[in-house]
């Protein structure tokens, strides 16, 4: 069993955290197949959210295919997170260094360039799940 | 179907005009904060609502009925401000007392939750802590098994501990009940993680209303240079708007993505954008922002 957390000046919606929370566990292993989810009201009781938004995260999850909810019962994990293949990585983060580069010549600092790493990737993450 | 609605809602004290022409809709199952400065008219709303006042103009249905009849008021849970408990009566006689005057009251139900929360049956309300208190007013309206919750301020009597507590029995009780609630304060950092309705009152007008998620993805703050400060693609309204010799901030209402590459674009939290509106004289052109409502679902 996992516990959240949630951070309120994060900027990220609590359910967003909430899904992100279950996937890190899932990438680290705490979270394995057929492992349950904390109830509903465990999550409300613990952390005193919104039911609604404990509901929507868990539905999200569903969507993505990484759990199943079973009525009167819970919600279960159904598949761990791999990451995808190493050549996947390299080649991305050849792209991601050529942006880089791209970026530094036009004359953005470091702190710039992580914040509009930043905030564009939350803007795609967000567009993402909406 | 909505739990509580109200279109041109007024109600007039004399010569002041403590709400004004307030429309709002309140979908069943939604939990929603009202919010406001003390005096913007809250408590007013609530008691037109549970029937306690009656409004000067306007309509307002709670539960698809007019507030007041016995029949809606069995099925209306109500926590006034400072949860008025009698001092003299023990526990276990305020909960009788909840049975004697309430139909369909689950006196068990509330002992049950006295023991849960380790608060003596036999103790007289007036020596109970702020956050016992809390617990037992919410008991006894839990005990009734209203269909609306309607509670007023009732996180202002208690500290940070408490007011987490109360919050989560507050959520625990409705995931069991699937009740629709509606509760004011005018501390927004408690009600940001449980509310997913905002109506923000002011003044006896609604500056704000809407699904709280949506509210904070359609505003942004712009941080951009002074002299580009005329219409930016992807802004709906400007909200407030502070400059220095060369650098606007601009809080924002948007309708689109902001792409402008000049603007470095943040993200607001739900209390910023409150006190945005809150603030309306801080406004670029000195008007208050008119009425936004964000159309929202809830899903349960």
């Amino acid at each position: 069993m996992i516990e959240f957390r949630l951070e309120s000046r994060s900027g990220i919606a609590p359910y967003l955290q909430i899904v992100q929370q279950v996937k890190h566990a899932l990438r680290l292993g705490t979270l394995r197949t057929g492992d349950q989810l904390p109830t509903v009201k465990e999550v409300v009781g613990s952390i005193a959210i919104n039911p609604n938004t404990v509901l929507k995260a868990y539905r999200e999850l569903e969507h993505e295919g990484l759990v199943e909810g079973r009525p009167g019962v819970g919600t279960f994990v159904l598949k761990g997170l791999d990451g995808p293949p190493p050549h996947a990585h390299a080649a991305l983060r050849r792209s991601l260094l050529r942006w880089i580069r791209n970026a530094l010549e036009a004359g953005l600092d470091h702190e710039s360039v992580e914040a509009l790493f930043d905030s564009t990737f939350r803007e795609a993450a967000e567009e993402e799940i909406a | 179907m909505n739990a509580l609605e109200a279109s041109g809602l007024s109600k007039s004290y004399g010569k002041h005009w403590a709400l004004e022409n307030c429309s709002f809709e309140l979908p069943t199952g939604s939990i929603a904060g009202l919010v406001g400065p003390n005096g913007a008219g809250k408590t007013t709303l609530l008691h037109i609502a549970v029937g306690l006042l009656r409004q000067t103009r306007g309509s307002i249905r709670i539960l698809g009925e007019e507030p007041g009849s016995a029949r809606v008021l069995a099925r209306v849970g109500f926590v006034a401000q400072e949860m008025p408990l009698y001092k003299s009566f023990t526990v276990d006689e305020m909960i009788s007392f909840g049975a004697h005057t309430n139909v369909g009251f689950d006196a068990q139900h509330a002992r049950h939750r006295m023991e849960h929360f380790e608060i003596p049956l036999d103790q007289r309300a007036g020596s109970l802590s702020g956050g016992q208190r809390a617990q037992l007013a919410l008991a006894l309206a839990f005990a009734k098994h209203p269909d609306i919750l309607l509670l007023d301020e009732p996180l202002a009597s208690l500290d940070p501990l408490a007011r987490r507590e109360f919050l989560k029995i507050l959520m625990e009780g409705i995931v069991d009940s699937g009740v629709t609630v509606l509760l004011s304060s005018h501390l927004l950092t408690d009600l940001e993680r449980v509310c997913d309705h905002m109506m923000v009152l002011a003044r006896g007008r609604f500056r704000l209303i809407g699904d709280t998620t949506e509210i904070v993805n359609t505003h942004k703050v712009l941080i951009g240079p002074r002299d580009r400060a005329g219409s930016i693609s992807g802004v709906d309204q400007v909200l407030h708007q502070s400059t220095t010799e060369r650098q606007s901030t601009l809080l924002v209402r948007t309708n689109g993505p902001i792409i402008d590459p000049a603007w470095m674009v943040n993200q607001v939290s739900l209390e910023e954008v409150v006190l945005a509106y809150l603030d309306s004289r801080a406004t670029a052109d000195g008007a208050e922002p008119e009425l936004h409502a964000v159309r929202t679902e809830v899903a349960r």
